[in-house]
């Protein structure tokens, strides 16, 4: 053990000429055996159960730390034992952050909860009140008269958007990787993977500004029309006709939200598809089917439950979308969406919206009903996130993440 | 790699499945093209839109008025995300390192759920709870710190992922050979482990680095905004930063506005741009000097 002790000595005094950057790029850093496996998970376990016994300070084979109170290794040592404590502590912030948004959302919405009751979410009205009236009190919550609020529609808003992106980007991100993988040089599908970045990196305000002033006159002059003009007007088909307005709408968000989660969903798949089997799929090429019917018969299938945690993932990440949709939805407060092209709402595109004007509220309620729809939001966006983990965490994925969709 | 050409079957059905195949591939290819256009469309309209009526002093210059460049949201960019490298830095691989070396199995999995969870947490109630929590609750006012606490919760959790996928690709090798030596966890962790996932760590505060550049709601009532340079101090030190510049100047009655929001929204992009040049040639690097360099031969490239 003194050996040990004295190699560290040396080492330390030796280490002190080459800095970490150097270090970047003279060793090799991804050595071989990287795959996680079995082997990784056993490791994991080994190290956890001696990490926390140094963290325990319990092993006390090393040379005292009295022995050699003046060498300069000895205080590095006694900082070291205290290490595994002050990482462990650092690691509880995630949870600490998550219960206190939890907590100051439920105190904060407490009293629009007992004031809105239930019909919060069957009704359409939304209304501050008369905020120069005196306050009156309903259920104990003083608020100001004719306060109203119901959110339906944000609720309705929010679904449908990201229902349509999801159905928009699932067979482009699907496509796109299909072809990366299967047909595009290396060089080529290296470009491709670069433009996902990129879709992937663009501040979601660009997306906005982009949706604002290119996207949206194009969606509504030149494409809507294409159909809009030539349905009939019944039931259901009504709500794709009706005049497709100047480009801030159900529909403009839709495909915005649906560019903002292609990146995520085709990189995924794209990783995927790069681990089937290549033996498997040429057996299928064998035994005579085409490259599509190959798809079909084996590429597909081994990635199915890959793709589709991908997709809840996007979708997760469309629900709580907020500066794109607020900057493009066109604003729509009290009313549900009549048509495709109409202006409407989402549930986070009011928070950001409406939180600046709920100032004006003396009592309070305009503020904690946004806390109200908040936790709305947020109970819809960890649940997809959940069950998109989990079907995720199935699949390794290699992908470089960027963005919030990770 | 063209198998059409096999002769299976009746030739009338060859016929059919080779066109089913070409159809496939010609959708991919669309879809393709729907990935690159918005890509292309994103950045030239922007830049278009910028850089009609450019002029260097809309970067040399605080805004006056209606009138004036973006000096101010270039710093407070800059000083909000030195502030988010800072602390989401040092939480987040602090928890990546916990997570990959010391966390038992159970503990383990509970903390990187929990920051699986944050990570879903949409961006504007992160910056309600701020607003109501930081400038209202504990009476900050607007506050440059606000907002890069908000932030750094926000980003916290991918560079708490990348850091611990970066450790864990380290080989087992490496830390039994540290043992074998009879090194300190901690000193096994400085001079073995932590070295070569030093790319992976770096790849994942580049992405917070982008993430904290683009976000907006969470500072829109954290930071809020202003017209002078940043402030250090906790209250009432609001600070500017380009996202806002794109999100109130866009659909303000004024083309200037329109253009300033414009190269706002390109200096976004280029920023971004760079970041995911600089993770690109970090991942390049490594890959160079490593001995399981993917091989590009075949289609199975890592």
């Amino acid at each position: 053990m003194t050996a040990a002790w004295r190699t560290v000595a040396e080492d330390e005094r030796r280490g002190a000429t080459r800095g970490p950057l150097l270090s970047i790029l003279t060793r090799s850093s991804r050595p071989p055996e990287t795959r996680a496996g079995a082997v990784h998970l056993d490791d994991g376990a080994r190290r956890g159960g001696s990490g926390g016994g140094a963290g325990g300070g319990s092993d006390g084979g090393h040379p005292g730390d009295g022995a050699h109170p003046s060498h300069p290794a000895t205080a590095w040592w006694r900082a070291e034992r205290l290490l595994p404590h002050g990482l462990r502590a650092v690691t509880f912030i995630p949870l600490v952050a998550l219960v206190l948004i939890l907590g100051v959302l439920l105190w904060k919405a407490l009293p629009a909860i007992r004031f809105n009751g239930f019909g919060f979410f069957t009704r359409t009205p939304w209304s501050v009140g008369n905020t120069y009236a005196p306050l009156v009190t309903t259920n104990g919550v003083r608020h100001p008269p004719l306060a109203s609020y119901g959110a339906l529609p944000f609720i309705i808003g929010t679904l449908v958007s990201s229902a349509i992106a999801v159905v928009l980007a699932v067979p482009v991100a699907i496509g796109t990787a299909l072809i990366v993988v299967e047909k595009l040089p290396p060089r080529l599908s290296s470009t491709v993977g670069f433009c996902l970045e990129v879709l992937a990196g663009v501040p979601s305000v660009v997306y906005g500004l982009w949706g604002f002033f290119t996207l949206g006159p194009f969606l509504s002059h030149d494409v809507a029309p294409l159909w809009a003009d030539h349905l009939p007007d019944v039931p259901v088909l009504s709500f794709f006709r009706s005049p497709t307005g100047g480009g801030q709408g159900l529909f403009t968000v839709g495909v915005v939200l649906a560019i903002m989660i292609l990146p995520i969903i085709a990189a995924t798949t794209r990783d995927l598809l790069r681990q089937v089997p290549r033996a498997t799929v040429e057996g299928a090429v064998a035994l005579g089917m085409t490259d599509s019917e190959a798809l079909g018969a084996v590429t597909v299938p081994w990635v199915r439950s890959g793709v589709i945690g991908a997709t809840v993932l996007g979708l997760g990440r469309a629900l709580g979308e907020t500066m794109a949709v607020a900057m493009v939805c066109g604003s729509l407060l009290g009313a549900n969406v009549h048509s495709l092209y109409s202006a409407f709402n989402t549930i986070s595109a009011v928070i950001v919206g409406q939180l600046d004007s709920a100032q004006t509220d003396a009592s309070g309620l305009a503020v904690s009903t946004l806390a109200e729809l908040g936790l709305v939001l947020l109970f819809i966006t960890v649940l997809v996130n959940i069950g998109a983990r989990l079907l995720v965490r199935r699949v390794a994925t290699t992908a470089l993440p960027v963005g919030r969709g990770i | 790699m063209t198998t059409d050409t096999v002769a299976v079957g009746p030739p009338v059905r060859l016929g059919r499945r080779r066109t089913r195949n070409r159809l496939t591939w010609v959708l991919c290819a669309v879809a393709l093209a729907l990935v690159v256009v918005p890509v292309v469309s994103i950045v030239a309209g922007v830049a278009w839109h910028a850089l009609a009526h450019f002029h260097f002093s809309l970067l040399t210059t605080y805004p006056v008025g209606n009138g004036g460049g973006l000096l101010n949201s270039i710093e407070g960019t800059f000083v909000l995300v030195f502030g988010v490298l800072v602390l989401a830095g040092l939480a987040g691989v602090a928890g990546g390192v916990y997570l990959a070396e010391y966390a038992r199995e159970g503990r383990g999995q509970f903390l990187r759920g929990a920051s699986e969870v944050l990570a879903g947490v949409p961006s504007i109630i992160l910056g309600y709870v701020g607003y109501v929590g930081l400038v209202l609750g504990l009476h900050w006012g607007y506050s440059l710190y606000a907002g890069i606490i908000v932030l750094s919760v926000l980003v916290v959790p991918y560079i708490t992922k990348t850091t611990e996928v970066a450790l864990r690709n380290v080989p087992t090798s490496y830390r039994e050979g540290g043992e074998a030596l009879g090194m300190r966890s901690g000193y096994m962790l400085r001079k073995l482990v932590l070295r070569p996932a030093l790319p992976g760590i770096a790849t994942g505060l580049i992405i917070a680095i982008a993430i904290a550049v683009g976000e907006t709601a969470p500072l829109l009532y954290t930071a809020e905004y202003s017209t002078r340079p940043p402030v250090f101090s906790l209250h009432n030190s609001p600070v500017g930063y380009l996202t806002y510049n794109v999100f109130t100047d866009y659909n303000q009655p004024s083309t200037f506005l329109h253009q300033r929001a414009n190269a706002a929204a390109l200096l976004l992009i280029v920023l971004v741009l760079i970041l995911i040049v600089v993770a690109r040639v970090i991942v390049m690097m490594t890959q160079r000097h490593s001995p399981d360099r993917p091989q590009r031969v075949g289609k199975a490239t890592g």
